[in-house]
């Protein structure tokens, strides 16, 4: 049982980073946009498809691996790609729906996020079907690190996100667009008195929270070798744990949050049954919502 | 005449299911259009009430199933009633939790709550059957009725066969006499409800938390009061579910046919009125078995025609919160008609 | 020609309408105080005329320019800016971070209004790095109307620069305030500190149930009767 920890807290990191990637994202949308978007997890799904997608297009072309990884320079394009699209499908879902509910009240736009959850999961299946999609059937060997066995494509996953956690960071705290961002998350009616277009500002929010969402969806797949549409849905809970638990706007209580989850589903396997992860998930949410519903770096 | 019978048997078997539901989005009315709590864990609920039922009801373990709990056999109205006491505890726990937090924060726990119980239905064998599932649930009635009906075919052999296969279904009838019944009677209990000063403060709440507040209204205990009554007729409604079912599977309890079809209906029909609930159901439960019977002319998979099905119905949802979001009927004006007294 | 008029303004929240029918103007580099009990609309006033509510009735000019009904980030660019009474400053943000989304419309090139804020308010420079969630009422007022200045307006809207500060600030704020007028800005503002707005403005309104009641120099209305009696206290 205690044998296996240190082996758990690395397939725990390397979960943690695709929860961490999509829990920036919900985080940034919360914070800006201000509800809770319910269909933050299928829009990992939806990336993850054009991913596989954009792979399988680009691959001919661009054939090979990478040393030890179970991939080639194909992902690089097709993950761009991927990242590229899925934000114009974000910002494509905002004009149809939510823009024309700025107004009302947050428990609509929760509903309406429900809504398209549901459209945006089944449009997946109705395209892909409800088999998984394989990203590679290529069959790495792992690395030995005092007895515990590490994969190449997992450390790739785990600097994939860091580094994603510090563009964002640089993001917020440097560029233009991140500081209008935050001054709308703080003020939305003065961001506008200041002069900032906010629609803009929204656009592009759902960019980088659905690019985001898409590599998280990506490297999913790439760890677990395949993607199915129901990814989105297991991920939905331990996003929103992530995100509780680190508390709302900051993208490093985001990471903070979803590698904690992240450890803490796969940690528990060691001592209950694997079926329960999704309620480890969900038994840490309501501890922290009892005892900090701040979150653990949120203020106020 | 066998056409004819055969179109009869579908519709009682439709009127049964939309009423069901019909329950379901009552309860549901109760949470969201009169209080405003937003409950996307309508499933798990609803599967609590559904499996209490059948195991205060239903028979003991069989000689090939995992279960080794309940099966107690009791009479139907201690299961129903069962039901809906065990879903009203499970809304308070979470809505001790939760209810003096964010709307947010309740529908994230609404949903984790409903996924936990998925989760031990499919994987506590030893009190759910696991996937296998809940056998021979016991209909109400269902063995009198049954021999009466034989008892009166043996003694008319010479009736017709379009006669004696609608007789056959008999037992149908009584079930969906029983729904209908409750259905009234929740009605009623819900509409004299809203109408009293309890309904008053929940819409107070609904519309201005602070307000409410500030007239010295306990409004936690309001919304948990809400939300466990909606909750506990969800339970009924998985109590009548299951005694007509007979069948409880993990499948039946998913998230789009427990919780996200009662939420269009509720919002189609208009949030915050009963009626408005009812109708809601019976008309996109039509909608839905109306798009089965499209996607059939489909060359499509079940998969797809399925989930086509459900982006039709994802649409339909957001079309309405935008175009039309008090639904149908809209909610009922109270002052207006107490003015016009 | 006055730089900003408004003219016969009628205007409210939804089906109420809170002016009937106000008139103000205001000259460059002058300094014009409202004042009125609460509910005269005086907070409505300076919100239509930035475009915040649509009135139903009047125009609202800047220069040369029709802005009745414009939106506030077009009106912006005609070189009003806008202080609100509350909830005016971005509070995660850093006070240097405040003053760049003042000036969120300008490509680059802020580096020398950044320094005249600076020279308004030198508290902020030393405190640019600071949030301004943690800093005091005062020097929050202040990031509100550097925020304000950062697109070198021509006019400036103040709505009450110094509700709910202590007295001791409320005298500098007055003093910042004075300053961003000698620097050629004019300020319209709307005061309940009618005796100490009256003594440094130039001229002065009254505004009583959504109508001009009177309208003066700032030394006459605080030499009138009536107004003493209604407004300064004796």
């Amino acid at each position: 049982m205690w044998e296996r920890i240190p082996q758990l807290i690395v397939y725990g990191l390397v979960s943690g980073s695709v929860i961490t990637l999509g829990a920036v994202g919900l985080s940034l949308t919360y914070s800006i946009l201000r509800f809770s978007n319910f269909a933050h997890g299928d829009l990992m799904t939806s990336g993850a498809y054009l991913g596989l997608g954009f792979l399988v297009l680009f691959s001919p072309l661009l054939p090979g691996r990478f040393g030890p990884l179970s991939f080639g320079p194909a992902l690089i394009p097709a993950v761009l790609c991927a990242m590229a699209a899925n934000a114009a499908l974000a910002i494509g879902i905002d004009r149809l729906v939510y823009r024309h509910l700025r107004r009302a009240k947050a428990v609509l736009l929760l509903m309406a996020s429900v809504g398209v959850a549901f459209v945006l999961r089944n449009l997946i299946l109705f395209s892909a079907e409800a088999d998984p999609l394989y990203f590679s059937h290529h069959i790495q060997r792992a690395l030995r690190i005092g007895g515990v066995r590490v994969k190449a494509d997992q450390l790739f996953i785990l600097g994939v996100a860091v580094l994603a956690v510090l563009f964002l960071h640089v993001l917020l705290r440097y560029t233009k667009t991140g500081k209008a961002m935050r001054a709308m998350a703080d003020n939305p009616e003065l961001a506008q008195v200041s002069g900032i277009n906010t629609e803009r500002v929204v656009a592009w929010t759902w960019a980088v929270g659905a690019a985001l969402a898409a590599l998280g969806g990506i490297l999913s797949g790439i760890e677990n070798k395949l993607v199915t549409p129901e990814l989105g849905w297991q991920t939905l809970l331990p996003l929103f744990a992530a995100v509780i638990l680190g508390g709302i706007g900051s993208p490093y209580g985001a990471m903070l949050g979803g590698m904690t989850i992240g450890l803490a589903e796969e940690v528990s396997t060691a001592f209950i049954s694997t079926a329960y992860k999704p309620a480890v998930a969900f038994g840490i949410l309501v501890l922290m919502l009892l005892v900090r519903p701040q979150g653990l770096l949120g203020r106020r | 005449m066998d056409v004819l019978v055969g179109i009869l048997n579908y519709l009682l078997f439709f009127s049964i299911t939309a009423g069901v539901y019909a329950v379901l989005a009552l309860g549901l009315n109760v949470q969201w259009g009169y209080t405003g709590l937003f409950n996307i864990g309508v499933a798990g609920f609803y599967a609590v009430g559904a499996y209490t039922s059948a195991l205060v009801s239903g028979p003991p373990p069989g000689a090939l199933d995992w279960r080794v709990f309940g099966g107690w056999g009791l009479p139907f109205p201690m299961g129903f009633a069962a039901a809906g006491v065990v879903a009203a505890l499970v809304a308070l726990l979470i809505g001790w939790i939760t209810i003096r937090l964010k709307e947010d924060y309740l529908a994230i726990a609404t949903i984790g709550i409903a996924e936990v119980l998925r989760l031990i239905i499919k994987n506590e064998a030893w009190l759910t059957n696991g996937v296998w599932g809940l056998k021979n649930i016991p209909s109400p009635w269902f063995q009198p009725v049954q021999s009466g009906v034989t008892a009166f075919l043996a003694a008319r052999p010479q009736l017709p066969g379009w006669l004696v296969s609608l007789l056959k279904g008999a037992y149908s009838w009584v079930y969906l006499g029983l729904l209908a019944a409750v259905i009234l009677a929740l009605y009623f209990l819900v509409e004299r409800a809203l109408r009293s000063p309890w309904g008053r403060v929940l819409r107070a709440i609904r519309e201005d938390e602070v307000a409410a507040a500030a007239q010295g209204k306990n409004v936690a205990a309001f919304k948990l009061q809400a939300f466990v009554l909606g909750s506990a007729i969800m339970g009924l409604a998985g109590s009548l579910y299951a005694h007509y079912a007979r069948y409880l599977s993990v499948e039946k309890f998913e998230p789009l046919y427990g919780t996200f079809i009662v939420w269009v209906m509720l919002v189609a029909g208009g949030a915050g009125n009963n009626k408005g609930a009812i109708l809601g159901a019976f008309l996109i439960w039509g909608l839905w078995a109306g798009t089965d019977f499209l996607t059939g002319y489909l060359p499509l998979s079940d998969v797809r025609a399925s989930a086509l099905r459900v982006v039709l119905i994802g649409v339909l949802l957001v079309g309405i919160l935008l175009v039309r979001p008090r639904g149908i009927l809209g909610e009922e004006k109270f002052v207006s008609r107490l003015f016009k007294g | 020609m006055p730089l900003l008029e408004a003219r016969e303004i009628h205007s409210g929240y939804g089906g109420m309408e809170v002016l009937h029918g106000v008139s103000v103007t205001l000259a460059a580099g002058e300094l014009v105080t409202i004042i009125g009990p609460n509910g005269a609309g005086k907070s409505t006033l300076l919100k239509t005329m930035f475009g915040l509510l649509t009135p139903t009735q009047g125009t609202v000019s800047l220069g040369e320019e029709d802005i009745t009904g414009a939106p506030p980030h077009r009106i912006v660019r005609h070189g009003m800016c806008y202080v609100p009474q509350v909830d005016n400053v971005f509070p995660s943000l850093t006070v240097e971070e405040n003053l760049q989304m003042g000036a969120f419309i300008l490509r680059g090139g802020i580096e020398a209004r950044l320094a005249r804020v600076y020279e308004l308010f030198p508290v902020l420079k030393d405190r640019r790095r600071q949030r301004v969630g943690k800093m005091s009422g005062g020097e929050r007022q202040m990031v509100a109307m550097g925020r304000a200045l950062m697109l070198d307006p021509q006019v400036l809207l103040l709505d009450e620069p110094t509700a709910a500060l202590a007295p001791n600030l409320v005298e500098q704020v007055f003093q910042s305030i004075q300053a961003i007028v000698g620097s050629g800005v004019g300020v319209l503002m709307v005061e309940q500190n009618a005796r100490q707005s009256l003594a440094i403005a130039d001229r002065g309104y009254v505004l009583v149930d959504g109508r001009n009641r009177r309208e003066g120099s700032g030394q006459e209305l605080l030499a009138d009767e009536e107004i003493g009696r209604l407004f300064l206290g004796g």
